[in-house]
């Protein structure tokens, strides 16, 4: 199938693309762009997705998004040379393909890495064909023309690496120390995500600009603080003091009940996951728990508030003349003695100047 | 004693003498007239719909830190005047019976002739290019004259560091150094990012830069066609000895905290009363006259005694 055939429509192609274009960062335009280099069969990259320590989430999130046409876009856009969950094959052929399409596309193959790499024991906690995950992954990293982790566990470990971690569990850009990976945290990560670096990555050969972590700085630039939809409840001091409560019932501000939002840099508030309108923690009534963040998700208390990053202005203004603490009557006695007896203390120093000097007999320092 | 009678009349009869010499030269306060390109502000409470994205934009270009001690939790930046970390503050005026209301953006005036500077020992504050009432932390010695002296109480001190500055707003010189003026529909503009950061950024133009002239001509013009709308007054115009950032309202200047000031500037003011003290070197003259007259006293009456404090005091 071809993505202007039957089973995509023209319009739901374009209409993906646009959405995953303007998530990037692109203009309108290059949405005929991509569509030309999706047409051209030579420019279909092979793709290996791995599976390590997930849940699968990422790849069904992917996959059951309410747009049908975003996972066979995904599907037409790439050839899909490995990966476990949607392979037809088993055991020692899927293996073998694993091979094939590495000796074929060296140097040219993107890398899908889903799931997180257990470390501890030289890896002996997720193997797959009788091989470690770290060996498997260093082996198809070598020689991947870009290397993508999608998902919290495998950008920096997720689940699997929260206290105690047993396994070791680490992520991708950990394992694969000087290689560039872009990460795409999240649990699940919004599929969007992965199709504009996928697409940016087809079409013009470039990976997107990418933060500190390795994020993309199109999805991960900013905080869900700054775009949310509750942000107007936040400033005028409108907060869900308990779940349930009159304020929550009104949709007020989550940041009471734990909402990590202001420290947690994602773009769920503006891209809608998997087209769900609401389809995220907030949406929902739920406070974000900053699944992209790794100092945050599976490590801080789920109802725990975070500082604020950057302290902007609330709904309220100071008066004109800001009030000042008055003066109490007991104060300004105190200083009225005070004052008093400093003067009665300097006349009386200035008369004992006026008289005579004392003789060096009656000096009380000679005695000493 | 050592100092005689004769020694300290000398001393005194010269020092007057010099003092007199002094008072003969000295002329007529002349005021640094403003530059034309003198850059100033000018904030129209009937536009300002109290965003703040002025205070925020300030923030940024001056890289101030959120003032977050006045709210719970510290999650907002809620600054309660002009601060050590402050260099413009939106404030709000209620009357008492809550029938007017208005939005006040309170920053530093740019006086046309500043009492800060006058105040200033070592020139730390001084009039800059377009006018801009500069501060030059390398010459501040911290003693906070420009404070005292600022009858907008405008000079904020940093009073939590250790080697503290002066805080206050110098209209983004840092911005508009080295970019250049052009006109623009009667506006004199610089390129999007070098103009003052709270004027650019506003979204109702509540607040806009200008040279003084252009702003008080654009003033004049909006009173005029909405003689209804304003209190019949520009502020700045004239108050304080005129400033280069200038207000229209809708409401009282004195509600919104901007003092009632006579024409003539603080540093006028203060010069007159300097001299007027020192004016033919008549009030020194009768102040060491009457000193001297005391001391002249004492030393008679002393002198007088002294042969039985002697006998006296040694045996």
């Amino acid at each position: 199938m071809t993505a202007t055939g039957s089973t995509v429509d023209r319009r739901d192609f374009i209409r993906v693309c646009t959405i995953a274009l303007a998530s990037i960062g692109l203009p309108y335009a290059a949405a005929a762009e991509i569509a030309q280099a999706v047409a051209r069969k030579k420019l279909k990259p092979s793709v290996i997705w791995l599976h390590f320590q997930e849940c699968t989430g990422c790849t069904e999130s992917l996959l059951r998004t309410s747009h049908p046409a975003l996972a066979e876009l995904i599907l037409d856009l790439i050839s899909l040379d490995y990966c476990e969950t949607l392979f037809a094959a088993a055991g020692h052929q899927a293996e073998a393909a694993l091979q094939k399409a590495m000796k074929d596309n060296a140097g040219k193959y993107v890398l899908v890495i889903e799931g997180a790499i257990p470390t501890k024991d030289d890896g002996i906690y997720c193997q797959i064909g009788g091989r470690t995950a770290l060996e498997i992954v260093h082996e198809t990293a070598d020689k991947a023309g870009a290397i993508i982790a999608i998902g919290s566990c495998a950008s920096w470990g997720g689940i699997p690496s929260a206290d105690p971690n047993p396994t070791g569990a680490t992520g991708a850009p950990m394992v694969l120390k000087g290689k560039t990976v872009v990460t795409i945290p999240g649990c699940p990560a919004n599929p969007y995500n992965l199709l504009g670096t996928v697409l940016q990555y087809v079409t013009f050969g470039t990976l997107p600009a990418l933060d500190d972590k390795g994020r993309p700085k199109f999805a991960y630039g900013r905080t869900i603080h700054e775009d949310c939809p509750r942000r107007a409840h936040f400033d005028a001091g409108r907060f869900v003091q308990k779940f349930g409560d009159e304020g929550h019932r009104l949709g007020w501000c989550l940041y009471k009940t734990g909402c990590k939002g202001p420290a947690t840099h994602a773009n769920c508030s503006i891209l809608n996951f998997g087209e769900v309108i609401g389809a995220w923690p907030i949406g929902i009534g739920h406070p974000c728990y900053g699944c992209t963040e790794q100092t945050l998700a599976f490590r801080v208390a789920m109802h725990d508030t975070v500082d604020i990053e950057r302290p902007m202005p609330p709904d309220t203004y100071p008066p004109i003349r800001a009030a000042q603490g008055h003066i109490s009557p007991i104060a300004t006695g105190l200083a009225g003695v005070v004052g008093g007896a400093l003067l009665g203390a300097g006349y009386m120093a200035s008369r004992k100047l006026g008289e005579k000097p004392p003789s060096e007999e009656d000096d009380p320092r000679k005695e000493t | 004693m050592s100092v005689d009678r004769r020694y300290l009349l000398k001393s005194l009869v010269a020092a007057g003498a010099a003092a007199v010499a002094a008072e003969g030269t000295s002329e007529a306060r002349v005021r640094t007239p403003l530059p034309a390109d003198a850059l100033g502000l000018l904030y129209d409470t009937t536009r300002c719909i109290g965003c703040k994205t002025c205070v925020v934009a300030c923030r940024e270009a001056n890289d101030t830190k959120p003032d977050n001690s006045n709210s719970p939790g510290g999650i907002w930046d809620t600054p309660m005047d002009l601060n050590g970390q402050t260099k413009t503050v939106v404030k709000l005026y209620k009357s008492a019976d809550g029938l007017h209301r208005s939005y006040f953006k309170a920053q530093c005036m740019h006086c046309a002739d500043p009492a800060c500077t006058t105040a200033c020992m070592l020139g730390a504050l001084s009039k800059r290019e377009h006018g801009i009432v500069s501060y030059n932390p390398s010459l501040c010695i911290g003693c906070r004259y420009c404070q005292m002296a600022c009858p907008f109480n405008v000079p904020k001190f940093e009073w939590a560091k250790a080697a503290p500055k002066i805080v206050k707003c110098e209209l983004c010189r840092h911005r508009v150094a080295g970019a250049s003026l052009a006109k623009t529909d009667g506006y004199s503009r610089y390129p999007k990012g070098h103009g003052p950061a709270c004027a650019e950024v506003c979204p109702r133009q509540a607040v806009i830069y200008g040279t003084r002239e252009e702003l008080l001509a654009d003033a004049r013009r909006r009173m005029a066609e909405h003689p209804d709308r304003y209190v019949p007054k520009i502020y700045g115009e004239t108050d304080g000895g005129g400033t280069q950032c200038l207000y229209l309202s809708h409401v009282p200047f004195e509600d919104l905290g901007l003092p009632t000031l006579s024409a003539r500037s603080v540093p006028d003011l203060q010069h007159t009363i300097q001299h007027g003290i020192y004016q033919g070197f008549v009030a020194p003259l009768a102040l060491y006259g009457l000193l001297g007259a005391v001391i002249f006293r004492n030393r008679r009456k002393q002198q007088s005694e002294q042969p039985e404090q002697e006998n006296g005091g040694r045996p």
